[in-house]
């Protein structure tokens, strides 16, 4: 294998891991806050068609991104209000918004289904694009790439260092005693829901935007169960996430790459991978939990009842 | 009436009632009135501007237009293979269509199973292989189409590798594999292909990744048996050519697209509506293609030389006329063995069920 074949995989990983990176932080936000969302998949496809509805009408990527936001956003108010304000099953209410998504989405984009955009190109950035190996992989992409490192950081920072990151774990952890201390335990997790709803529908503008600038149905084709998979797989912890998509991003690249350099790993198998990973994560968890500490959120996917 | 006669018009009797009513006026509207052929159409994805379902309802459009108010056409897109689309060709024929074209391969088993229910309506259906007293088949000979687009791709490769993006490793894209293939060799004996399966019919970002993978390995003509048009885009974006299947991609790219292999599915719908209006429909399986121009080529991008294109044109007229064939022997597969012997060609069967790489293609049919 010579350098450029390394740098050319490395590149192709992180561009497809971004947007598991963008989904799962945003899961991941929301998770920590107590809200298990499982409408991710309804929220990218949601995003990818306004966001490219938008861009192509209006001509601007910009506008397109915003709108896949405003979207991503609008949609988990849904669910945020009927799971958190109306305290119904956040399962039930997320597989709901999963085919409520799917089909909106493909209602809204028929029209646009075989129009083009031009979509984000990459942009180098002077020098550090020039590092040997990493360079193209971290700073010769496409700018929706380098707002997901942006985004990581700063949701790194806030889980890590601030009050705000404490007050979003407390209210996840245990909802009442984050009450009993002057929290404002809905408005907490409306807002995480809605932070996850925003990175859904940036997620699905990296698709129909940056990496296939087109609107195909089911363009997320399951990116969103497997950024929650992820979420798991990370134990919800930021920094593993990013670890993780770029880890299942390479393993997606690598399954293609084999096939050319004439390996034969069944196809099947690969595909199964990331979910022979969260059982395994999961089984583990279980353990630990039995036995001491545990990752998950305490009160994660639990109904709150505000106090009267 | 309810008043005078509760003893009567119970729920049951009054369901009995309408029923019988609404079978009187059906068929006093069918006696009197000289009906339009109600005809059906029950599409697998979204027409959209490009791709298998828009080629299918161009061909709608063109036969409304062909006769006007004697038919009188409908369709269902976005219609799921399996459970959900037994509800739709029931639905369709129990609202009274006469004849319902259902075009994916997957509503073979439900068109089958409604056809059973209404014997007095006419289906048709695509890419299938099941026929009944009322059901036919149809489908498109794309191999033709996929050859002469190799044989275009054979002629623009530089580095001799064209890169091909498949699907699922069933004979259907094994074929067009194998017939784009045939075709780059005619024209460049030296070319070779590399595969790659991406195991979904749809995931443009997979597609795209899988287009820049065989891009890394050498490629540069790529084409795709796929459904979307990711990689006719990633070929732009890298400046390497492209060839298109289902509908004209040129498009997705402007520069580098060569040529797309098309579908045209208005002869048959054609033949088909005339055949019902005249009394003569039987059920039967077709399978058309250049002759028929059911299959086609789009316009040439004007990078491709005047003398290929040539070329390209004359294979056609002698396909199309019968003195040559795609399968052509002799040919022989990836270990050297004679698949087809001089002088002879493959039958359909034979075509139906390939399972095998001709020679220069690069490595295995993963099992």
């Amino acid at each position: 294998m010579d350098i450029s074949l390394i740098e050319n995989i490395l590149f192709a990983m992180v561009r497809t891991g971004t947007p598991l990176l963008l989904v799962a932080l945003g899961a991941m936000m929301s998770e920590r806050s107590g809200v298990l969302n499982l409408g991710q998949e309804g929220m990218i496809l949601v995003g990818a068609a306004c966001g490219f509805i938008a861009a192509y009408a209006g001509g601007s990527l910009g506008l397109g991104v915003l709108a896949a936001v405003a979207a991503g956003v609008a949609v988990s108010l849904v669910f945020a209000f009927i799971a958190l304000t109306l305290i119904s099953n956040q399962v039930a209410t997320g597989l709901a918004l999963t085919i409520f998504g799917t089909g909106l989405s493909a209602f809204l984009g028929a029209a646009y289904v075989g129009q083009t955009v031009t979509g984000f190109a990459p942009v180098a950035i002077p020098f550090l694009s020039d590092i040997p190996l990493i360079g193209t992989a971290l700073f010769a992409q496409d700018l929706l790439v380098y707002l997901s490192f942006v985004l990581f950081a700063a949701v790194f920072v806030v889980m890590r260092y601030t009050r705000l990151g404490l007050i979003i774990r407390a209210v996840g952890e245990n909802p009442d005693v984050a009450h009993a201390l002057g929290y404002k335990v809905l408005l907490v997790r409306y807002c995480a829901v809605m932070f996850g709803g925003a990175m859904a529908g940036l997620a699905g503008a990296y698709l129909s935007l940056a990496y296939t600038p087109m609107w195909a149905e089911g363009i997320a084709a399951g990116r969103g169960w497997i950024a929650l998979a992820l979420v798991v797989f990370a134990s919800w912890r930021t920094e593993r996430i990013l670890l993780g998509a770029w880890l299942f991003g390479f393993a997606s690249i690598l399954h293609l790459l084999l096939q050319g350099y004439g390996y034969e790993i069944s196809p099947n198998l690969l595909a199964m991978l990331p979910y022979v990973v969260t059982i395994l994560v999961l089984v583990m968890m279980m353990y630990r939990q039995q036995n001491q500490g545990l990752f998950a959120p305490r009160s994660l996917g639990q109904p709150y009842h505000p106090p009267k | 009436m309810a008043l005078l006669m509760p003893q009567l018009v119970n729920k049951k009797n009054l369901r009995r009632l309408l029923g019988i009513t609404t079978a009187a006026l059906l068929s006093i509207s069918a006696s009197v009135f000289a009906d339009p052929l109600k005809v059906g159409f029950v599409y697998v994805s979204p027409i959209g501007d490009a791709g298998w379902t828009y080629q299918h309802d161009e061909a709608r459009k063109i036969v409304e237009k062909e006769f006007g108010d004697k038919i009188e056409t409908t369709y269902v897109e976005s219609v799921a293979e399996g459970a959900d689309a037994e509800r739709v060709i029931r639905n369709m024929a129990s609202r009274g269509y006469d004849l319902i074209f259902t075009t994916s391969f997957g509503y073979m088993n439900p068109t089958i199973k409604v056809a059973k229910m209404f014997p007095k309506v006419k289906f048709e259906h695509a890419t299938g292989y099941k026929t009944a007293a009322n059901v036919g088949n149809y489908q498109a000979r794309d191999y033709e189409g996929r050859f002469l687009a190799g044989m275009v791709a054979g002629a623009m490769t530089k580095k001799n590798v064209i890169g091909y993006v498949g699907a699922f490793p069933i004979p259907e894209v094994i074929r067009g594999i194998n017939s784009f293939m045939l075709g780059a060799q005619a024209v460049n004996p030296d070319v070779k292909m590399k595969v790659v399966w991406v195991n979904t019919w749809h995931d443009p970002a997979k597609e795209r990744e899988a287009a820049e993978s065989l891009v890394l390995q050498g490629a540069d003509v790529l084409t795709m048996h796929t459904d979307s048009a990711a990689v006719i885009q990633a070929a732009e974006a890298k400046g390497i050519y492209s060839v298109g299947f289902n509908s004209d991609m040129s498009a997705y790219g402007p520069k580098t697209h060569l040529t797309s292999s098309t579908q045209h599915w208005e002869s048959i719908y054609s033949a088909k509506i005339k055949a019902v209006l005249a009394g003569t429909w039987k059920p039967e399986a077709i399978w058309h293609g250049l002759k028929e121009n059911v299959v086609s080529l789009s316009p040439f991008n004007p990078v491709v030389p005047a003398a290929i294109a040539e070329k390209v044109n004359a294979y056609k007229a002698e396909i199309i006329a019968g003195t040559r064939a795609v399968y052509q022997g002799p040919i022989y597969d990836q270990a050297g063995t004679l698949k087809v012997a001089e002088g002879k060609s493959l039958s359909d069967e034979e075509l139906h069920q390939q399972n095998w790489y001709v020679k220069g293609i690069d490595g295995k049919i993963p099992q």
